[in-house]
């Protein structure tokens, strides 16, 4: 970037244009850079995306549009984003029309959904870009009506002159809003002033949810467009030997059968481009139906496919990585991870000397904890709507990330990047598994290859045996105690496949004198990723657990402990580089004890499990109380308090914890997915457990701690501590702890998972 | 060619009669608010009324539905007034939204049969309905509410 951009990328820069037909249109440029408060997978963000545009029209019959840069998975973006330009450019928010943006990362900014991000980054630059359009309005009326901007004020789209009388609409002064220089230095609202943002505002796309309108990847259709499937290997490690489709190309509907490639030998991949499989067995048809049952006479012989390379591009040039070609076993991996465990693991963080002090304790409590793959399992199966042809590729589907997709893409088509157009749909559900756009790419190398606009769509079984899943993960804890009961070292060494869950600066780092974290890995080739919250879905489990059960030993109760330990963080920290902000942390447990009437004997006849944990710059805290029904251990009411900053949508937010309490109490008694010579043994919802509506809480309390710190995260940090606060009400409960999840079966099965 | 009458409107498909109903729901006629989520009737995403009840068109063969009125959610209300959908508006329930046409068609039969139901009531009819972003005590509320609706209604 030359030096002269890069000084101008970080001032306000913002540009403005008429509207055909009379009006205004703006693209903001903000000054926020973009940094992610967590890495997701192993890579940063890119560095240039660091401006963040918003984009506003107001047209000469005061129409107001606002276009929500981000992709919508269900955690309501396209409401809360709109809504934080519509506060600071002061219009009447019923009035708002609200669009989802098409990729445009130069217009739209990094658009990506994922990392409890999009609040966060787009806050500052949307707030700028409202409340530069409101003075150019207003500038534009003052020059009208020949006063000075001064005296003009705003309210509901509207602009005032009260000393003359005068008022109008912002479309009668949008034209001439278009010729204002945009202001340099705006000022913002006052945070207590806000009244859009903060108070809560109905999902702008509620009326077309209830009515069944066209809204995702998989209702989307276009002019002669057929439908793809892809015969994948049954078992993760297997690869295509042959196939036979004379018995399918004779099925109605069918079109053709042929295998792709998806990525040449070679092929530098993006961080987001894993694959599971990369020959590609495909059936085109004319319908969804007709390609299913035509699937079904393929006559395929597989083959182990051994050990396998992949290569990552980046920053440090090309990488070569071996995929090891074993036919995964579970009972193996969990073998697998205990041998790990015994063995030297790499060292994250070290405080004072936590070997001397674990030879001088006087009580070591140490516990393993275990937890399997995960399968995302969203709602809406993978798919993505592909038209490819020599010039141009239009690419329409749920997708987290289109920016991580689109430089692949050039790639694989040769088209470059402006000829390639992705629309994001409404996705149905997300939880990180569409931040991987390996279907997007194989449905535009099939549309490609068919010269046809084509339809990719996984089955429920091709979807969640396709890999890409939470990685099993395992971590042991020890906590030294001296002859007071005092906690004098800590220590926690994970790992997992293929990647170890350890956050070695986060709590109770900082709170021990002697501390150490360790991590180890096993290479697989089961591929995971992202997933709600990742890793820390893990650790809120283990440890918040594990503090549960030294609390105990130490004789205290599991909130003043760690309001103990956070005191400690607070006053006189140790080590370097404490992720967490102590107070924040200390303020949703003593929220969470005041509203669950932690203590009070009237809750005594509820098993209750607590559990707090800090993730995505956002503090959350869980009170669980359960209590046996139909023999099963049930979660019967929660109470959770978040600190999440500024809430953007209170509704809306609380509907996002409500949510995520209920998946985090199904993934710690259901999920799960295990393993047999690589082949997921779950592929349906008839084996693949997920809560249900009995299964729910009767009622689940949100609290938010009030505060006028910028918005932090809240789909992912509400996830994790719902496991921790499950286990210890489980302890309650059973009268026994529980290590291995997914918790429910311990309890109705004593065999291992 | 098979005769169908969806949300009172008369369509004649070409399609093989074994076809399950919500492909021909989709791909053939174009009505994709009823949506597909497992096939193997596990998740309630495809729910339908045939004539009043609710089934799984992922496994109800079009053939079934000869003859049969069937209601989607595009029908569920001509003005989209149901009681239901006013509720669940009114509580804002969706996240996703992706599961949300199968929980209100399911719940739009049993407050057909039961004008208050309980919570329990509630649970029983609606196990079969998965939501993956764990909607579920906005769902049971908004049926409370739609119940109360509907009273008033009365
Ligand atoms: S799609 Fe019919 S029940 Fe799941
Ligand atoms: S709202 Fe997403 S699955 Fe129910």
């Amino acid at each position: 970037m030359e030096k002269g951009n890069s000084t101008n990328s970080r001032r306000a820069f913002l540009r403005s244009s008429a509207l055909l037909g009379g009006g205004l249109m703006i693209h903001f440029s903000g000054l926020t850079r973009f940094s992610p408060a967590e890495k997701l997978g192993n890579i940063d963000l890119p560095e240039q995306w660091n401006e963040i545009n918003g984009y506003v029209k107001i047209t000469a019959d005061n129409l107001i549009k606002i276009i929500c840069p981000n992709p919508e998975f269900g955690q309501n973006v396209m409401t809360s984003l709109p809504m934080i330009v519509a506060e600071e450019l002061d219009v009447d928010w019923k009035k708002v029309i609200v669009e989802m943006g098409p990729h445009d990362n130069v217009k739209l900014g990094p658009q990506f959904t994922g990392g409890s991000n999009s609040v966060r980054m787009y806050w500052r630059p949307l707030r700028q870009a409202g409340a530069a359009a409101r003075h150019m309005l207003k500038e534009a009326a003052a020059q009208t009506w020949g006063v000075p901007v001064e005296e003009i004020t705003t309210k509901a789209g509207m602009l005032f002159h009260e000393k003359s009388g005068k008022s109008a609409k912002y479309g009668d002064v949008a034209s001439k809003a278009a010729t204002v220089p945009v202001p340099k230095d705006i000022k913002l609202k006052d945070v207590k002033s806000f009244n859009v943002v903060r108070h809560s505002q109905k999902n702008v796309e509620g009326e077309k949810i209830v009515t069944g309108k066209p809204l995702f990847g998989l209702d989307y259709t276009h002019e002669g467009m057929l439908i793809a499937m892809i015969e994948h290997p049954p078992a993760i490690g297997m690869k295509l030997k042959s196939f036979d489709a004379s018995k399918t190309l004779q099925m109605p509907g069918v079109k053709d059968v042929f295998t792709l490639k998806l990525f040449e030998d070679g092929f530098e991949q993006g961080g987001f481009d894993t694959r599971t499989f990369n020959d590609l067995l495909v059936v085109v048809g004319k319908s969804t139906w007709e390609v299913m049952n035509a699937r079904k006479k393929l006559v395929v012989e597989w083959t182990a496919a051994g050990d396998t390379k992949d290569y990552a591009g980046g920053r440090n040039g090309k990488t070569e990585r071996i995929v090891p070609g074993e036919l995964e076993n579970t009972d193996r991996q969990y073998q697998k991870m205990r041998e790990f465990a015994d063995k030297p693991a790499q060292q994250l963080r070290k405080d004072g000397d936590p070997e001397t002090a674990f030879k001088n304790a006087a009580q070591i409590i140490e516990r393993t904890y275990t937890a399997p793959f995960l399968a995302h399992n969203c709602m809406e199966p993978m798919n993505f709507f592909a038209h490819v042809t020599d010039e141009k590729a239009l690419l329409v589907g749920p997708l987290q990330a289109p920016g991580w997709t689109e430089p692949t893409l050039v790639k694989l088509l040769n088209l470059p990047a402006d000829k390639i157009e992705i629309q994001m749909t409404r996705m149905g559900g997300g939880f990180g598994r569409r931040a991987y756009g390996h279907y997007l790419m194989e449905a535009a190398l099939i549309s490609k290859k068919v010269k046809a606009p084509i339809k990719l769509m996984y089955t429920r079984e091709d979807d969640m045996t396709y890999g890409v899943y939470r990685p099993m993960y395992t971590a042991t804890y020890r906590a030294a105690l001296d002859a007071n009961k005092n906690l004098i070292a800590f220590h926690v060494k994970g790992g997992g496949i293929p990647e170890h869950p350890i956050h070695a600066n986060r709590f109770p780092a900082g709170a021990v004198d002697n501390y150490l974290a360790e991590g180890w890995q096993i290479p697989s080739n089961i591929t995971t990723g992202a997933f709600r919250a990742p890793r820390s879905n893990f650790n809120a489990a283990a440890e918040q657990s594990f503090l549960d059960e030294v609390a105990e030993a130490m004789g205290k109760d599991p909130i003043e402990f760690r309001l103990e330990l956070l005191k400690r963080a607070k006053e006189t920290p140790v080590g370097k580089n404490n992720e967490y902000d102590a107070d924040r942390y200390a303020g949703v447990l003593k929220l969470i004890r005041d509203k669950s009437g932690w203590n009070k004997p009237e809750n005594k006849k509820y098993n209750r499990g607590v559990a707090a944990y800090f993730c995505h710059s956002s503090y959350a805290a869980h009170v669980v109380d359960m209590v046996m029904k139909d023999g099963q251990p049930y979660v019967e009411r929660v109470f959770s308090a978040m600190d999440c900053g500024i809430v953007v949508n209170p509704d809306a937010a609380t509907n996002m914890v409500q949510g995520a309490v209920v998946d985090g109490i199904g993934n710690a008694f259901y999920g799960g997915l295990i393993h047999k010579d690589g082949v997921a043994q779950q592929n349906n919802f008839n084996k693949y457990r997920i809560i249900r509506i009995n299964e729910a809480p009767k009622k689940i309390d949100v609290s938010f701690v009030q505060n006028d710190i910028d918005p932090t995260g809240l789909g992912e940090p509400p996830f994790p501590p719902v496991f921790g606060a499950v286990a210890n009400a489980l302890y309650k409960t059973l009268g026994n702890r529980l290590y291995q999840q997914p918790f429910a079966v311990p309890v109705t099965d004593k065999r291992a998972f | 060619m098979i005769k169908l009458t969806i949300n009172k409107k008369e369509h004649n498909v070409d399609v093989d009669p074994d076809t399950p109903l919500l492909w021909v729901l989709r791909d053939t006629l174009n009505l994709v608010g009823t949506k597909y989520g497992c096939g193997v009737a596990q998740c309630g995403a495809c729910v339908v009324h045939l004539n009043g009840e609710a089934v799984r068109s992922c496994v109800t063969k079009v053939s079934r539905a000869e003859g049969k009125k069937v209601v989607t959610i595009e029908g569920l209300s001509e003005t989209h007034t149901h009681p239901l959908q006013k509720a669940w508006l009114d509580l804002d329930v969706s996240q996703c939204g992706y599961c949300q046409a199968g929980q209100i068609m399911s719940a739009a039969v049993l407050l057909k049969e039961n004008k208050n139901p309980t919570d329990q009531d509630i649970d029983d009819a609606m196990a079969g309905n998965i939501c993956r972003c764990g909607t579920y005590l906005r769902i049971r509320e908004a049926i409370h509410a739609a119940a109360k609706i509907q009273r008033q209604d009365a």
